[in-house]
C-alpha cells in the first residue's frame, strides 16, 4: 500500500493482475448473464406450469402449444427491454449514487438521444446517402452522435437547473427536475414539429439485414416454425452489452472510475483528497447521459417512429428497474433491468393468451411494473444486490 | 394592522368601484376584458393583504364574489367559465398543499383522487352503472349532493389505501411511487372496459348527471330570463365558492391544530418527531386521506360541471398543473396556493389563448411573427420553466408561510438586500409603516 501512496496512480494500473482486471470488468456482467437465464427459465417455467394447469379451460386452442410457439420471442423481447431498462437505469443510479438525487428529467435525455437519431438519419436520407451507407457504420454513427449530445445536455442541465439547488431541501431540486423534463419535452416537440421532422418522427435505417434464424422449432402437424431474432434487436443487444463492459472498465479501472467512486461514497472527504467534485459529479452526468442517449437511439431504430414523449414511461421504468436492483449500485441496475424488462414481456404477452384476451396483456404490463416497484420499496427496500454488493457509484 | 385612517378604506373602495363599473360595462369578450378580470382578482389579494377591519374585508369580498361577478358572469358567459375553474383549482391545490405544503411529502399523482371522485359520479349517474350492477339504473341527479360527500369518503379512502403502502418511504421515492399510482389509476381507466365495462374505456363517460336547479323558480319569480346554461353556470359558480370557502376553513383550521403541528413537525425533522411522540405513519396517512377527500369531493363536481369525462383528463400534466400552483404561491401558505391556482388556470384557460389570438390577428397584418409559435400549445413548457425558475430563485414561493421561508434560507450566510426580490421589498416596507 505505501508503493501505491507514494508512486501515484499510474503504476497501480500497471500492476493490476490480468485476474482482477478481467474480473472487475467482466464480473457484473456475469452475474447479469445469470439473471438472463434465471428470469427466462423462471419465468418460462411459471408460464408452462399455468399453461398445463390452464389447459382444460380453453377448447378453442392447445394452450400448451401456443405457450411454447411464443416463448423464443418472449425471450428476445424480454432481453431487447431488459437492456433498455438497463442503460437508462445505469444513468439514474450513477447520479443518485453521487448526489442521492432522482434525475427526473433522465427519461427526457433518453427521448431527445431518440431524436438526434432521427435527425442523423432523415438528414442523410434527404443527402441521399441512406441507402448507400454501410448498416455498422451507420449504427455506430448514430449511437455515437446520440452519446455526444445526451451527454452534453445532462451535463449542461446540471450545470443550470441542479447545481444552484445543491444544498437546498431535498425535494427542491426534484420539483426542479420535474420541470426540466417538461420543458425539454416541449422544447423537443417545438423543434421537430418546425423542421418538418414531424410530431410522430419517422426513424430511417438503412436496410439492416435479415432476422437472423437460429433454430427451426417442431409444432403438431409436421410443420416448423423458425425462432429467429430480427436484426434490430440483435444490434440493441449486442451494442448495450458492449456500452456495459466499457462502463465497468471505466468505473472499475480508470483513475476517473476512482473519483467518482469516491465521490458517491464521501463527498467532503474526496474533495478533501483533492478531488474536483463538481467535475467529477459533471462527468458522471454526462456518463449517465451518453448512455440515456446510446439507449434512445437504439431504441428509435427498433421501433422507428417516435415522439416527443417516448421517454416518460422508460424513464419511470428504468428508475424502477435501478430501484429494484438497489438504487446507487452499477450492477444492480443491469440486473434490475434485465428482471423488470422479462417480467413485462411476459405478461404483454401471456396476459391476453390466458385470459382469452379479457385482459389487455401490453396496457396491464405497465400496472406490473409500478407494482413491483411498491412492492420492493415495502419489502426490500436495498434492493435484489442492495446488500450482497457494497460497490455504490 | 387594523387601524390606520381611513385612507386605506377609501383608495380600496375607489379600486373595487371603478374596477366593478369598468367590467359590468364592458361585457365584451377580449383583451381589455381579460385585463379587467386580472384586476378584478388581483383587488381580491388587495383586500386580502389591506390594512382594514376583518368585517370590511369580508363585507367587500362577499359583495364582489357573490354579486358583481354573478352579473357580469350573465353578461359574459366566457368568464365566469373561467372564474368558476380557478376556484374549483384554487380548492383541488389547497388539498394538495395539506399534503406536500403542511406535511411535506410530494404527491405527484394527487389527480388520481380526483379521477376517483369525477368517476364516481360520472359511472353511477349515468347507465354505466347497469353494467356494474345488472337491474339499477342512472341515479337521479337529486343524488348529486350525497355524492359530494360519498366522493369526500371514497377520496379519503383511496388515499389511505395508495398511502398505506408507500407512506413509509423517503421523501423522493415517495414522489416517484405517487406518480407510478397516478399513471396505474388512469391505465385502469383508460382498460376497464373488459370484461365488464366499468368505465368505458377511452371513449370516456358522456352525459354525466347534473343536479337538479332548485334556483330556477326563485329566478322566474323574480323577473329574470336567463338561459338554463347560465342558471348552470351560475349554480356551479356559486357550489365552488362554497365550497372553496369550505375548504379554506377546514384547512385553516386544521393547520392550527395539534395535527397541523405535527405535519409541520413531521415536515422539519421526521426523527425528531418520531421522537416527541407523534405518531408518524398515522399523522402521514391522515395529510393523505385529507387531501385525497378533496380531490375525491372535487372530483364530483368536476365530472356534473363537464359532464364528460375520460382518461387523458387526469393525466400526469394536470398532477404537475395542480403542484406548480402550490410551488408558485408558496408551499404551506394557504392564500399562497390559492394566489399560484388562480395565476396558472388564468395562464393556462384564459392569457396563453388570448395571446395566442392575438398573435395570429397580428401575423395576418403582415407583422413578422412564426406561424408555429402558438402560445396555447406550450403549457409543458410554461409549468416547467415556472418549477425551474422558483425552484432557483424563490423555492418559498410568492406568498411564502413564514416558517418555510426561515427553513429556506437559513444556510445564506447573509441575505444581501440588493438580492430581495420585489414582493419582500413591498414587505418589509409595509411591516415597516406599522
Amino acid at each position: 500500500m505505501a508503493v501505491e501512496a507514494t508512486t501515484g496512480a499510474e503504476l497501480v494500473l500497471t500492476r493490476r493482475s490480468f485476474r482482477s482486471f478481467m474480473s472487475e470488468v467482466f464480473g457484473p456482467l456475469l452475474q447479469v448473464l445469470l439473471f438472463v437465464v434465471g428470469s427466462a427459465v423462471v419465468l418460462g417455467g411459471i408460464v408452462i406450469l399455468l399453461a398445463l394447469a390452464l389447459r382444460g379451460a380453453r377448447t378453442d386452442i392447445d394452450l400448451l402449444q401456443g405457450t411454447i410457439t411464443i416463448l423464443p420471442q418472449v425471450i428476445v423481447d424480454g432481453l431487447v427491454r431488459g437492456f433498455l431498462y438497463a442503460t437508462i437505469a445505469l444513468g439514474y443510479t450513477m447520479v443518485y449514487g453521487v448526489l442521492e438525487f432522482i434525475n427526473f428529467a433522465h427519461g427526457e435525455i433518453f427521448m431527445v438521444g431518440a431524436f438526434v437519431g432521427a435527425f442523423f438519419s432523415a438528414a442523410l436520407a434527404s443527402s441521399g446517402m441512406l441507402t448507400t451507407l454501410s448498416p455498422i457504420l451507420f449504427v455506430i454513427a448514430a449511437v455515437l452522435l446520440g452519446m455526444a449530445v445526451s451527454g452534453l445536455l445532462a451535463m449542461s442541465i446540471e450545470r443550470v437547473a441542479y447545481r444552484p439547488l445543491r444544498n437546498a431541501p431535498r425535494l427542491v431540486p426534484l420539483i426542479s427536475a420535474i420541470g426540466v423534463s417538461l420543458v425539454l419535452q416541449d422544447v423537443m416537440r417545438m423543434i421537430a414539429v418546425n423542421t418538418g421532422l414531424g410530431f410522430n418522427a419517422q426513424f430511417r435505417t438503412p436496410d439492416l439485414g435479415q432476422p437472423l434464424v437460429l433454430a427451426q422449432m417442431p409444432i403438431a402437424d409436421e410443420r416448423t416454425i423458425p425462432v429467429s431474432i430480427d436484426s434490430r434487436s440483435l444490434i440493441f443487444i449486442v451494442v448495450a452489452i458492449v456500452m456495459l463492459i466499457g462502463l465497468n472498465y471505466l468505473v472499475n479501472i480508470t483513475k476517473l472510475g476512482k473519483a467518482i467512486r469516491a465521490v458517491a461514497q464521501d463527498r467532503s472527504a474526496a474533495s478533501l483528497m483533492g478531488i474536483d467534485v463538481n467535475r467529477v459529479i459533471a462527468i458522471t452526468f454526462l456518463i449517465g447521459g451518453a448512455l440515456g442517449g446510446a439507449a434512445g437511439i437504439l431504441f428509435g431504430m427498433r421501433v422507428s417512429a417516435i415522439n416527443p414523449y417516448v421517454g416518460f414511461l422508460p424513464g419511470l421504468k428504468a428508475f424502477t428497474a435501478a430501484v429494484l436492483g438497489g438504487i446507487g449500485n452499477i450492477t444492480g441496475a443491469m440486473v434490475g433491468g434485465i428482471v423488470l424488462g422479462f417480467l413485462e414481456a411476459f405478461v404483454a404477452s401471456y396476459l391476453s393468451l390466458f385470459t382469452r384476451g379479457q385482459f389487455s396483456g401490453a396496457s396491464y404490463a405497465d400496472i406490473v411494473a409500478f407494482s413491483i416497484l411498491i412492492l420492493i420499496l415495502i419489502f426490500r427496500p436495498s434492493g435484489l444486490l442492495g446488500e450482497v454488493v457494497t460497490q455504490k457509484v | 394592522m387594523a387601524g390606520r385612517g381611513p385612507a386605506p378604506y377609501a383608495l380600496i373602495l375607489a379600486y373595487a368601484a371603478i374596477v366593478s363599473a369598468l367590467l359590468l360595462l364592458n361585457p365584451t369578450t377580449g383583451l381589455g376584458a381579460d385585463m379587467l378580470v386580472v384586476l378584478f382578482l388581483l383587488l381580491m389579494f388587495v383586500i386580502y393583504r389591506a390594512p382594514t377591519i376583518l368585517a370590511f374585508k369580508l363585507t367587500l369580498g362577499t359583495i364582489l364574489l357573490a354579486v358583481v361577478m354573478p352579473v357580469f358572469g350573465v353578461l359574459n358567459p366566457f368568464y365566469i367559465d373561467v372564474v368558476t375553474k380557478a376556484g374549483m383549482f384554487a380548492a383541488l391545490a389547497l388539498g394538495l398543499n395539506v399534503v406536500v405544503g403542511f406535511a411535506g411529502l410530494l404527491d405527484l399523482g394527487y389527480v388520481a383522487f380526483f379521477a376517483v371522485g369525477a368517476y364516481l359520479w360520472g359511472i353511477f349517474s349515468t347507465p354505466q352503472i347497469s353494467n356494474i350492477v345488472p337491474g339499477v339504473g342512472p341515479l337521479d341527479g337529486s343524488w348529486f349532493w350525497l355524492f359530494l360527500a360519498i366522493g369526500l369518503a371514497v377520496g379519503a379512502f383511496f388515499g389511505v389505501l395508495l398511502g398505506l403502502p408507500v407512506l413509509r418511504l423517503r421523501g423522493d421515492y415517495l414522489a416517484i411511487v405517487t406518480l407510478g399510482l397516478g399513471e396505474v389509476i388512469r391505465v385502469l381507466a383508460t382498460n376497464l372496459d373488459r370484461p365488464i365495462n366499468i368505465t368505458n374505456g377511452a371513449q370516456g363517460i358522456k352525459d354525466v348527471g347534473r343536479p337538479p336547479l332548485f334556483v330556477e323558480p326563485v329566478f322566474q319569480a323574480l323577473g329574470i330570463n336567463i338561459s338554463r346554461v347560465q342558471e348552470y353556470q351560475l349554480y356551479f359558480y356559486f357550489l365552488v365558492l362554497l365550497v372553496l370557502a369550505l375548504t379554506v376553513f377546514v384547512v385553516h383550521r386544521l393547520n392550527d391544530s395539534r395535527i397541523g403541528r405535527a405535519w409541520t413537525a413531521i415536515r422539519e425533522d421526521e426523527t425528531a418527531a418520531i421522537a416527541m411522540g407523534i405518531p408518524l405513519v398515522r399523522m402521514k396517512l391522515l395529510a393523505f386521506a385529507v387531501g385525497a377527500s378533496f380531490a375525491g369531493t372535487m372530483g364530483v363536481i368536476f365530472s356534473a360541471l363537464q359532464t364528460f369525462i375520460n382518461p387523458p383528463t387526469f393525466d400526469l400534466l394536470r398532477s404537475i398543473g395542480i403542484l406548480s400552483m402550490v410551488i408558485l404561491g408558496g408551499m404551506g401558505s394557504i392564500p399562497g396556493t390559492m394566489l399560484g391556482a388562480v395565476i396558472v388556470t388564468l395562464l393556462d384557460l384564459q392569457l396563453l389563448p388570448r395571446i395566442a389570438s392575438e398573435l395570429a390577428a397580428l401575423q395576418r397584418r403582415g407583422v413578422p411573427i412564426p406561424s408555429w409559435f402558438d402560445p396555447a400549445q406550450y403549457q409543458r413548457l410554461l409549468f416547467g420553466l415556472m418549477l425551474i425558475i422558483m425552484m432557483i430563485f424563490r423555492p418559498e414561493g410568492l406568498l411564502p408561510e413564514d416558517r418555510r421561508r426561515q427553513e429556506l434560507h437559513h444556510d445564506e450566510p447573509e441575505p444581501a438586500p440588493e438580492s430581495k426580490t420585489v414582493a419582500q421589498v413591498a414587505e418589509s416596507a409595509q411591516s415597516a409603516e406599522g
